[in-house]
């Protein structure tokens, strides 16, 4: 099956559109382990990276998988791993490695639910890990969060340009039922792979200064030094690279703050208008690193309250009340486990929470 | 007048952070040469591991790349798939390679991943002051074997030429020794056609070396040397365990 048709609609799951994205945004090398609910990526470059002249190899552990993306980062080339949760938590101590190395990649981490083994049902508990660091050391990853197949793959086209304009891994953060569910996608998306000149590639060094890709500093001060530019590298990607979707948070009573699947099911509160008296607003997250912060603290001067919904016991609920500091109630309404949160559930939440403000305000 | 011995071209003239003593400056100074002599500074990668030779490319002046403890192998795959015609060469001691990285380093063989690997086995955990390795010898007295390397408690010394060479994608395997001017230039030699293996685009090789680690061991130098041919090579004898020349 080839994909590559820009023009025409595909209908794939989460998982293989994920992968197919990789592969036209120029990804060469791909490797993987199997875990649920992510295979389809695995099974999707094993059959389409070898079409494409890539290099596709199913490893014998994450350790092993997550070293070759760093190896093949930094021979210069397009890398990428997925994963779900257990085998991402096995990635960690290699992306701090990657991160300390300013090496460009993308980790895909299609989240079941935790902690443990878990379950395979979709999840969003590797919030923490995600966007506050996850391995050792002061390092971010840039996390994208898409809430659809088509924004899956788009998402995807664009880790690779801001990992190779960063130098930092970007981390896409799906979930199970993103990854399963079969929707129709195009991929027509700009991508740019050969637009980034690597001169810091370890290529042998043939007529030029050599080059070595390392994250150690013995030296007394030049690991303080070496963390400081990193540090303004994250400024400069908060302030360039935040992204989120806003809808009807003009004149709102409450606004959700919700990301991915969360955020779909929130999507269905606000159209079938099952709060005819609330006026209900929905602010979409799309970068969970760098987190929106600036528009939730500007809504939080305007609206009664917010309510953040996640699959989650309340992680990304932190970052929500960091940003409003204080300005309106900052309410949490979460399922774990695998559990999927309802727009009925949504509603009843809702509903509590406008009437419980206003049985307090007619009270005083 | 010309020069007969001089610091090699891919190798930068500075003292380096080795104890007095130690057999890493030898090795890589043998590395040095080698890459002179096939003229292939320029198209050579090195992978630097997480152990005493950390710093690696502080005295091999090549494009080099750090790896997390153990994990050589996998980023030389890395490497080496994006770059099939460049040489890839890890450089790993025993911590690294035989206990926290033994998966990395049996797969990558399986695989027949045509690199080659440089295992510096000196029986001990030297960088982090003297504990005890997968190759620490029965009896050996380490930081943490203070009564001496128990079989029932701690496990025998692990071989790792002899376990690799049963492997099927393994295609040079060889031990060696630095104990002598006549086990440095076998020393040489092996290495050589470990780098040989990987240009003829053969497979996965990997040359291990025995070398001394006088501080860690509580001997002198010259102790050390004898406690590797008396000792060590009971353990671990030397010699050729798997050769795809002779195999033909």
């Amino acid at each position: 099956m080839t994909l590559t048709d820009k023009n025409k609609k595909y209908l794939l799951t989460g998982n293989e559109a994920c992968a197919e994205a990789a592969i036209q945004a120029g990804c060469r090398f791909y490797y993987g382990y199997p875990i649920t609910p992510q295979n389809e990526i695995l099974t999707h470059m094993a059959i389409r990276m070898p079409q494409a002249g890539g290099t596709s190899i199913q490893v014998e552990s994450e350790l092993a998988a997550i070293n070759m993306v760093h190896g093949s980062a930094a021979a210069g080339a397009r890398a990428m791993t997925s994963s779900s949760s257990p085998g991402i938590s096995l990635k960690q101590e290699g992306i701090s490695y990657l991160a300390g190395s300013e090496l460009p990649c993308v980790i895909v981490n299609v989240q079941r639910g935790g902690p443990g083994l878990g379950d395979i049902s979709p999840s969003q508990a590797d919030y923490f890990q995600a966007v506050k660091g996850g391995g050792h050391g002061d390092y971010h990853t840039i996390v994208l969060a898409p809430s659809s197949v088509q924004e899956t793959a788009d998402l995807v086209f664009d880790a690779f340009d801001l990992a190779d304009r960063y130098r930092n891994p970007v981390m896409i953060l799906g979930d199970a039922q993103l990854g399963q569910m079969m929707e129709s996608v195009v991929f027509n998306k700009k991508c740019e792979p050969n637009s980034f000149k690597k001169d810091w590639a370890l290529t042998g060094a043939n007529g030029k200064k050599r080059n070595i890709i390392k994250s150690f500093y013995p030296v007394r001060g030049e690991l303080e030094k070496f963390n400081a530019k990193l540090q303004a590298k994250y400024s400069l990607i908060k302030s360039k690279e935040v992204r989120y979707e806003e809808i009807n948070t003009e004149n709102a009573d409450i606004v959700i703050v919700a990301y991915g699947t969360c955020a779909r099911i929130c999507k269905e509160v606000l159209m079938k208008n099952k709060t005819p008296n609330i006026k209900v607003g929905l602010l979409r997250p799309i970068t969970l690193w760098p987190y929106p912060s600036q528009i939730i603290q500007e809504i939080s001067e305007k609206v009664r309250a917010i309510l953040t919904v996640e699959m989650s016991a309340g992680q990304m609920v932190e970052d929500v009340r960091l940003s409003v500091s204080g300005r309106c109630p900052v309410h949490f309404y979460g399922r774990t486990g695998g559990g999927i949160p309802s727009p009925k559930e949504i509603i009843r939440k809702i509903t509590e929470i406008i009437s419980v403000k206003e049985e307090i305000t007619s009270a005083t | 007048m010309e020069a007969i011995y001089k610091t090699p071209d891919s190798m930068i003239d500075t003292p380096t952070h080795y104890c007095p003593g130690c057999g890493h400056g030898i090795i890589q100074r043998l590395i040095a040469e080698i890459i002179d002599e096939k003229d292939i500074r320029g198209k050579t990668i090195g992978i630097a591991p997480v152990g005493c030779a950390v710093l690696a490319y502080n005295y091999l002046d090549i494009d080099t790349c750090e790896a997390a403890h153990g994990r050589p192998p996998a980023v030389a795959t890395g490497i080496k798939r994006v770059h099939p015609d460049k040489i890839i060469f890890s450089y790993q001691g025993d911590g690294d390679l035989a206990a926290i990285g033994l998966s990395e380093i049996i797969h990558t063989a399986n695989r027949s991943e045509n690199i080659t690997v440089i295992f510096v086995n000196n029986a001990v955990y030297g960088m982090t002051n003297g504990q005890m390795a997968p190759t620490t010898l029965l009896n050996q007295k380490t930081l943490t074997t203070p009564q001496g390397r128990s079989e029932q408690c701690d496990g025998a010394p692990l071989r790792i030429c002899e376990l690799l060479s049963v492997v099927d994608g393994s295609r040079f395997i060889a031990r060696t020794s630095v104990t002598s001017p006549k086990n440095i230039i076998k020393t040489k030699q092996l290495i050589a056609k470990g780098f040989n293996t990987q240009i003829q685009k053969k497979g996965f090789s990997l040359i291990e070396v025995l070398s001394p680690c006088p501080v860690y061991w509580r001997m002198s130098s010259v102790e050390s040397m004898k406690f590797i041919d008396n000792e060590m090579t009971k353990a671990f004898p030397l010699g050729i365990f798997k050769d795809w020349e002779s195999q033909n």
